[in-house]
This record gives structure tokens, sequence and C-alpha cells, in this order.
């Protein structure tokens, strides 16, 4: 990209993060940390959470008000939905999806995991590993987050001890070899008090490795994307009625793999026809290349017939396609799953219907022990399924790509989004 | 690192934001975009003509008015709406009064703001929208950081936080029954320093209201507010000339001032970057309860 493209006044980069952790983790306080470490509250903020602290009666000022926003999480003091939160350092701007961490949550805790490039994963330092840090790398896993950053906190109630800490990070790296994580980190912090959140902790001399806010700051992240595979789900046909631009056709949509250029031959899937780039239009003028995650708009050389929906790639790494699709499912309303069931199934720009063949395992996410048996899927039950869809999905397998690997479903009588499914 | 491949934050705010709005045209009949003249929705709507240029917008914009408007906002909507050929509906909140349907507040926090609800709600029901998109960001206010992108109401045009939608990666259900509609918020991962870093950026043109300029201001209890035919002054409160600048641009009875002399853009960036109070600090019909904000969305505020 040309240097006029990125100038702007600060040039950042975007990190979105997951946080997991329960209530008594100190979650909330660690982002309270971040936040006003990196000074991201406000005095109207503090003045507003100070006001709700002294109604509950807490005392001191609760920090996890600023995120609990709903008037029934404060009244209950419990966390219901995802909050977004953001800050921002001079070199990156952060979004964090704070999940509540309770079981009947995992819903939520999916849904912050799915557009996250970090999952923070708290454990008290005092009760070690215990099967919510089990079931939160597992989600961590499951959803492919790039890089997991696990923060044992609390050091401060256990004097700060090295063996305390080095007995948590064997213990997760057992846990790690059961799952498909690839880069995790260790940190030893006190959210309460601020060791090794921003500032480095004067207690720990034992810990030479970063402060949190330095591997948020640095964990490379550009590689996380599929730069290789070209996909291009066609989300919108532009046809301006505009004199000047009488016969022309853009295809507008977001690039959810690889690098496109002017003058690649490509490929239309379902169809097969092929052409080639004739421009990458930008409102800012024709483009040369452009790559995930841009929303550009392309124009073909050839009038072909291309509809939302369609695939747009060039001729190496090709998707997959069939109508019977296998994938991890994770269950998110109340009324459970139907097996044998329609449902809409909502694959990037396209909706299709399908029918839930099979169950072929469910996965315990306290002990990631599988039931083949156990063919009841319910509110926040992970399985593997099995689905046929009604015509061919142009699909890769999720661990492949993120965007083009995903799924929701969608219940027909209530238009409820019922499920998330990572292809297999 | 390898730049070869990466764009910075505001570009893929941009592209996200550019996302959901193509999303919206493709899954919704009748959508509009509301337009308020403040700096969110003009990002929003340059946003939406990056989107499907070279065509032109394919939606109406949706002004609320609540008639207690600055003239600099009104004229500079105008003269945007006719250099970009773009359809601009107007609904006053003066015609819900005028038909019974809400009673003007009166007395010396006297505000349109909440009315507005009504005026708009009624401006989907009768344009039969199916969608609204809004300029709302999750960063201004805690109970707008648990907003979905996809908002669902229901035939009412009540938001239910307690029952909403999971939002995964960027798969949009837009789906709904006869007679519901959606609010759609494009630019819910903006802050207020990505809204005017991008600004600079792209050099969008903003109502000179965001400036530095001299003005006639009461100020009540910490809130500098334009004085003008539309606040009513309390007894003892006698106008000055300050000078100041507006952080929100909204109606004249609650948008409160700063006192600033930022003049440029940079300046104002340095502003935000140093100040201590959120932007909708100033903003006092938040200021009437803890959950102000959540129960006028819940009841289908903007």
């Amino acid at each position: 990209m040309s240097e006029d493209y990125n100038k702007g006044y600060l040039d950042m980069e975007l990190l979105r993060f997951t946080t997991a952790g329960s209530v008594d983790d100190g979650k909330s306080t660690l982002i309270g940390r971040l936040l006003y470490d990196s000074k991201a509250i406000f005095e109207d903020q503090m003045e507003s959470i100070e006001k709700a602290s002294l109604k509950t009666g807490d005392g001191e000022v609760n920090l996890a008000l600023l995120t609990d926003g709903l008037r029934a999480e404060r009244e209950q003091g419990i966390t219901i939905d995802v909050a977004y939160r953001y800050f921002a350092t001079p070199k990156r701007k952060f979004i964090i999806a704070d999940t509540p961490g309770h079981v009947q949550y995992t819903r939520n805790m999916v849904t912050g995991a799915s557009t996250a490039n970090v999952a923070l994963i708290l454990v008290d330092a005092r009760n070690g590993i215990i099967e919510q840090t089990l079931r939160h790398a597992f989600i961590a896993s499951l959803l492919q987050i790039p890089h997991i950053i696990v923060c044992v906190n609390k050091m401060d109630l256990v004097e700060y001890k090295e063996e305390v800490f080095d007995e948590i990070k064997s213990g997760f790296d057992k846990i790690s070899t059961k799952l498909d994580v690839h880069d995790i980190r260790f940190v030893p912090i006190s959210a309460k008090l601020g060791d090794n959140v921003v500032d480095r902790s004067e207690n720990m001399d034992w810990y030479d490795g970063p402060t949190l806010m330095y591997l948020l700051e640095n964990i490379h992240i550009a590689s996380d994307i599929n730069h290789v595979d070209t996909r291009f789900p066609v989300q919108y046909v532009i046809r301006p009625m505009k004199d000047e631009y009488h016969d022309y056709r853009g295809y507008a949509g977001r690039i959810e793999g690889g690098v496109f250029r002017k003058g690649d031959p490509v490929k239309v899937l379902p169809s097969g026809l092929t052409s080639k780039i004739k421009s990458i239009d930008m409102f800012e003028g024709e483009i040369d290349m452009a790559f995930a995650p841009q929303s550009i708009t392309l124009s073909l050389e050839d009038d072909i017939d291309i509809s939302r929906g369609d695939l747009i790639i060039k001729d190496n790494g090709l998707p997959e396609s069939s109508q019977d699709i296998e994938m991890m499912l994770c269950w998110f309303h109340e009324k459970p799953m139907v097996l044998g069931g329609k449902y809409t199934i909502k694959h990037t720009t396209n909706d299709l219907r399908c029918v839930i063949r099979d169950v072929n395992y469910k996965i315990d996410v306290n002990t990631l022990e599988h039931n083949n048996d156990d063919k009841i899927v319910g509110l926040n039950d992970i399985a593997k399924i099995t689905v046929k869809t009604t015509k061919p999905l142009f699909y890769d397998s999720y661990r492949k790509n993120r965007k083009t690997g995903s799924v929701i479903l969608i219940d027909e009588a209530t238009n409820n989004t019922v499920a998330a499914g990572m292809i297999m | 690192m390898d730049n070869k491949y990466r764009i910075n934050h505001l570009r893929e705010l941009e592209a996200e934001s550019i996302f959901v709005i193509r999303e919206v045209v493709a899954q919704f009949e009748n959508p509009c975009m509301l337009f308020s003249g403040g700096k969110d929705s003009i990002i929003m709507f340059h946003l939406a003509r990056k989107a499907f240029w070279p065509a032109r917008v394919p939606f109406p914009l949706m002004h609320i008015d609540t008639g207690h408007n600055f003239d600099e906002t009104i004229e500079f909507r105008d003269k945007l709406m006719k250099e970009t050929e773009t359809n601009l509906i107007v609904k006053y909140v003066q015609d819900s009064i005028n038909k019974g349907k809400v009673i003007d507040e009166t007395g010396v926090n006297a505000s349109r703001n909440k009315l507005q609800t009504t005026t708009l709600l009624d401006g989907i029901e009768e344009m039969k929208f199916d969608c609204a998109m809004g300029g709302g960001r999750r960063d201004e206010e805690k109970a707008r950081a648990k907003e979905r992108f996809f908002s669902h109401r229901d035939e009412f045009g009540q938001w239910d936080p307690k029952n909403q939608r999971p939002e995964l990666w960027n798969i949009f259900n837009g789906k709904k029954h006869m007679g519901e509609h959606f609010r759609v918020f494009p630019i819910s991962n903006w802050t207020e320093m990505d809204v005017w870093q991008y600004i600079m950026l792209e050099n969008i043109p903003i109502p000179n209201l965001y400036f530095s300029h001299e003005r006639e201001i009461v100020e009540r209890d910490g809130t500098i507010l334009a004085a003008g035919e539309f606040v009513t002054l309390k007894d003892g409160e006698i106008p000055e000339k300050r000078i100041i600048r507006f952080r929100t641009i909204g109606d004249m009875t609650c948008t409160g001032a700063v006192e600033s002399k930022a003049n440029s853009l940079e300046e104002i960036i340095e502003e935000v970057a140093a100040t201590r109070v959120t932007e909708r600090g100033g903003r006092y019909d938040d200021k009437r309860s803890e959950a102000a904000m959540e129960d006028r969305k819940k009841e289908g505020y903007f």
C-alpha cells in the first residue's frame, strides 16, 4: 500500500483481545487497571462508578462497574453480556471483548473469541489451574485465537513466589498439549497493585519477561491472516445509474484471504467462469493491489453473471466444496438442537438451508472428554456434528481461514442465531 | 514486521464499517441512515459514500429534527445533501407535539431529547423502513458498550439487552418478522479519537461549531449551554460570552460546550488526547440518571 493510504495522525495497528476469567479472578480489576494506567478512564466515568460503588456499599471503588453497564448487571453484581471496551497506546488501538466467565455464559465467550487476535486467560495464583481455566483455554483453541496470554494474577497474595508461577505454568503447558494452540505466554501479575501490568514489578526480580502491556503492544499479529489463499466473497453488486458509468459493474466485498492485483486472472465459484481483474476501485481512486481485511470493489474484464454469495478466487489454493459438512458446533439457545431439523446456515455472504444429519460426539468442556452416546445438544454444549446443505458450500477448514471456515445457524421459526460452527 | 500486507487501525475500522453498511443494503429491503449533522453521522455518511462509489448511496437519510438545532448544523446538512445528491427525509418533533403524541417539556431543564424517540419510531413506521443505521459508538456510554452491530427491535421498537442475538465473526443476522425492524451501528468500534483522526485523514468537512468560537453561554451544573431562544434561563442566570467549542452536536438544550481554543483538527486531536472527561460528559441528557441511556434505548432511542 502506498504511504498515503496509511498516513494518519498516529499510525497504529488494531488488536482485538478477549478476557476470560471468573468474577473472582480479578478480571474486571485487570481491565480497569489497563484502562486506568493507559489513561483511558475519564474523570466523569470515575465519578459515575464512585457514585455507583457507594450505592452497592462496596466500600472501595469497584472498577467492574466500568464495564457492567446494564442496570440488571449493576443490581445483581454480575456480567450478563459481552462488553466492548477501547483503549489505545501510541502503538496500538485495542478492542477488548470482555466476556463473563460463568459456565452458563459459554456463548458469550465464544462470541468474544470469534474476532480476537489474543486471549487473556486469568488464573488466580492461590487456586492454580482449575476446571474453568481448562474451559477457557479450550474455547480459545476451538475458536483458533492465535495468541494466548496466561496472566497469573494475585501474585501479591502468594508473596510473589516464583514456585507458584512455575507450577501454574507447567500445569498449563500440560493442558495445552491436548489443545490446538501455538503461541502461549505467561506473565505473573497483580492487577490490583499493578505489578507487571503496565509497569515492571519490583516485587518479582526472578521474572525477566515482558509486562502484559508490552506483550499486547508488541505481539506479532500481521501474520494471523491467511495472505496466501485468495478469497473474495461477493457481498453486493454495484451498478451506478450514472451516464459516465453506464456499463459499470462493480463487485463489492471484503477480502477474506490472499492478495488481489489488477490484471490477475480470477475464477468465480460456483459457476467456474473465469476473467481478469480490470480494476480495483476505491472512492479515492484505483489501487493496484488489495488484501485481507480490506473492503474493496472489483471490476472484471468480462461481463459474466455474478451475484451476492459467489466467491471470487485466483486459481491457486482452491477452497473445499461439499454439501456434507462436518463442524464443531457451539449451541447458544435454550431450545436444544433438533437432530434431523432444518436450519438456515449463514456462511460468508451466503444464506442456505441445512439439515442436521448427525451428532458425532459431544465434548465435555471441563474434561475435554468425548461423549459418543449423548445426542442431545443444548445450551452451551459443544459438539461435532454433520450437516447437509441444500447446495454445495465453498469453504475452508476453520484452521485455515476463520472467515471462510465459520458459519452460524438460524432457527427458521424465531430467526434467532442458535449456533456457531467451525468447519473441520 | 511485515508491513506489506498491513493496514492501520483507521483503515481497518473503515473496512469493517463499509462491510456493515453494504451488508445492510444486501439484507434489508428498505433501509435508511439516521443523520443529525453531528460528526458521527457525517463520517457514517462518508463511509456509505465510499461503500457504494461510483454509485450514489442507495438509501435515504433521515433527520429527526427537534426544532432546537443550531442554525449552522442545518445549513451544513442542506449543503452536504445538495452536493452529494442525497435524498434527505426530515421528521419534526414539532409535528409529533402538534398531533398530541408527545408533550413538550417545560421549565428550565426542558429538552426535546426524549421526545425524539416517538418521532423516530413514527418516521420508521410511516416510511416503512426495515432498518435504520445510526452513528452510535460503543465507547460513548456503558449501555452502548453492550449493543450489537445488528440490533434487533420488536414491533414496538424496543431493545431487549438481555436477549440479544450473539454476533460472531462478521456474520450478521438481519432476519426478522413482519413489523419488526433493526438498528444497525456501523461505527460501533470507533472511539472519539478514531473519529477525529479519520476526519483529518480523509479531510472530511464538519460544521464550524466543532471549532473554537466566541458564543453567549450559560453555565449550569458544570455544563456550558449555548444561550438562545430554546434555553430557558433560570433565575439569576446571566448569559456571558466565552471562547468555546462543541465536542458533540445535538439539540441546543442539552449539548454542552467546552472552553477551548482548538481551532484546527490537529488542535482538537491534541485536546481530545489530553482531556479527562468523556465527550458525553457534557451531555445534560445523560446526567438525568445512572441508567439514563439504557432506559431511553429500551424505548427505542437512537
